[in-house]
């Protein structure tokens, strides 16, 4: 169970005009402007949900994500994941927590991927049985056999993506969170992210946080959807309600797409 | 028993990430033998200087040349030792830029351990094999008698030295959560003070020695217990002297402490 109850967060944003001369000035006296990247933020998510976390770039995605995963501190307002505030209690809140940022990666770039797997083992403490479990499971759902024992370097971003989610999923976590886990990736690879994260949300009741600009991810996998623009929630429903909120002014229907642009400029949170 | 066991397996976490690194360097056969090479190539021009001098003067300050030797190999060693070990906090900078930190606090490990696994500078070798040499050139050639009390002291001065050294990377890293950036000016007293660790501290003056005392200790594991190892000193308490890094680097952990309490990660 995750509770987000008024949660801000500010950031302080250095100011300063183009050219050196700019440049030399802010060396001596620099103006700040605050932004609020959360602004009273609140949801709750029940064990197994899968939600879509969408919005257009800097509205608050990430902040959320780093507060959740305990990376950030809030400014106000509380969270507890299965009664854990994940900043306070960080080692215990991460011990059950799978985080996937698409845009970095956590294997180890020289070596195989084998051996940042036994890495993970050690760090997560996973007893030897239970690895081996996982692992046979997870190489075969995302087809890894072949891909284990090459170096990261030499892996397409495809195969990558495939070997990062595996690597966020070894030690079994109760709450998985998907940072544009699809970003750049080619059609087939897409289909089979979405259909690993689909399926280990079933077998497993992994809840799933995912957030992406795709709009086929999210309604590949999402039941329910958040919306947040400006660092406030602006919508919490179904992709439905996307459609409908998003359709064309005549009221005839459009593609997600579309839709979610249509919401984004009414919104005006672009 | 409990806490035993926790080191245990922290330090068995510690050398599977050596073990990685270590594989990893060796993916790139030419870049490391060269590294290695390299780094025991420059620690000769130190070397030389002391080297040139002592063909000019026989004492400096009363330390022989042997004598001036043993100190710059230890400090060398200690040094190495550092940077071997505690490189992740020396290249910090880049990982808090990268927003890799972010990685570290999602995983169930102390932040320590997992930056110091994140790198380890095998290259280092080069410039322990380095000190090495002058070690056996000072133990065959220098007239100090090796009794269990001077090979302790020699122990102690390693390890206080390393973890001194070790201490500053990391006040050093602690400064990028609030910078974002490496700060030069804090190699004054890394490198600094390897290099001005060459020659035992009481020839810089009362100044240096207030400030290797009170600032930063460099004193307590070069200056005090090399009187005893050259037996200038009969005290054998000195060789425990180089405990007194112990407060220090529980100073620099709080700065840590206090910086990962304020981080702000960077990037999307």
């Amino acid at each position: 169970m995750i509770r987000v109850e008024h949660v801000s967060k500010t950031y302080r944003v250095q100011k300063r005009s183009a050219g050196f001369a700019a440049a030399l000035t802010s060396l001596f006296s620099r103006e700040y402007e605050e932004i609020r990247a959360l602004n009273d933020v609140s949801f709750t998510i029940g064990d197994g949900e899968m939600i879509g976390y969408m919005g257009p770039n800097g509205a608050g995605k990430s902040s959320t994500i780093k507060i959740l995963s305990g990376i950030l501190t809030p400014d106000s307002g509380s969270v507890t994941i299965d009664g854990r505030v994940p900043w306070k209690n960080r080692i215990e809140h991460v011990k059950s927590i799978g985080v996937v940022f698409g845009q970095r990666s956590q294997l180890w770039w020289d070596i195989p991927v084998i051996d940042s797997y036994e890495l993970l083992r050690d760090i997560y403490a996973i007893p030897k049985a239970q690895y081996s479990k996982n692992l046979e499971e997870l190489t075969e759902l995302l087809a890894l056999s072949e891909l284990l024992k090459t170096p990261t370097r030499q892996l397409s971003l495809g195969q990558r993506m495939r070997c990062e989610i595996a690597a966020s999923l070894l030690h079994a976590p109760k709450v998985l969170f998907l940072d544009e886990p699809t970003i750049g990736l080619d059609a087939v690879s897409k289909i089979a992210v979405r259909e690993f994260v689909t399926r280990q949300n079933r077998e497993h009741g992994t809840t799933v946080i995912l957030t992406t600009h795709d709009m086929q991810d999210i309604s590949a996998l999402a039941k329910r959807v958040i919306l947040i623009g400006r660092g406030r929630i602006l919508l919490d429903g179904t992709i439905d309600d996307i459609r409908r909120e998003g359709a064309n002014p005549g009221g005839e229907t459009t593609d997600l797409d579309q839709a979610v642009a249509n919401l984004y400029r009414r919104l005006d949170i672009l | 028993m409990k806490t035993i066991q926790k080191l245990a397996d922290a330090v068995r976490l510690y050398f599977h990430y050596v073990s990685l690194n270590v594989r990893s360097a060796m993916q790139y056969k030419a870049s490391l033998l060269l590294m290695i090479t390299g780094q025991l190539l420059v620690s000769f021009s130190t070397f030389f200087g002391i080297h040139f001098m002592f063909m000019r003067f026989s004492h400096v300050k009363g330390y022989t040349y042997e004598e001036v030797l043993l100190c710059f190999a230890i400090v060398l060693m200690q040094f190495s030792l550092a940077e071997m070990f505690a490189r992740g906090f020396d290249t910090f900078s880049g990982t808090v830029r990268r927003g890799e930190f972010d990685r570290i606090l999602v995983r169930p490990r102390s932040t320590v351990l997992q930056v110091l696994g994140s790198r380890f500078e095998i290259t280092r070798i080069g410039r322990m094999a380095q000190a090495c040499l002058m070690f056996a050139y000072v133990v065959s050639a220098s007239p100090v008698a090796w009794t269990p009390l001077r090979v302790t002291t020699l122990a102690m001065m390693l390890l206080g030295g390393a973890m001194l050294f070790g201490a500053l990377f990391q006040v050093y890293a602690s400064l990028c959560f609030f910078t974002l950036d490496g700060l030069e000016f804090m190699n004054v007293l890394t490198d600094g003070g390897r290099e001005y660790g060459k020659y035992p501290l009481d020839i810089y003056g009362k100044r240096v020695m207030q400030f290797s005392i009170a600032v930063v200790p460099y004193a307590v594991v070069q200056y005090y217990p090399l009187q005893l190892l050259l037996g200038r000193s009969a005290n054998p308490w000195l060789a425990f002297c180089p405990l007194g890094v112990l407060p220090f680097a529980a100073i620099c952990q709080l700065c840590w402490r206090y910086g990962v309490s304020r981080y702000k990660s960077a990037g999307s």
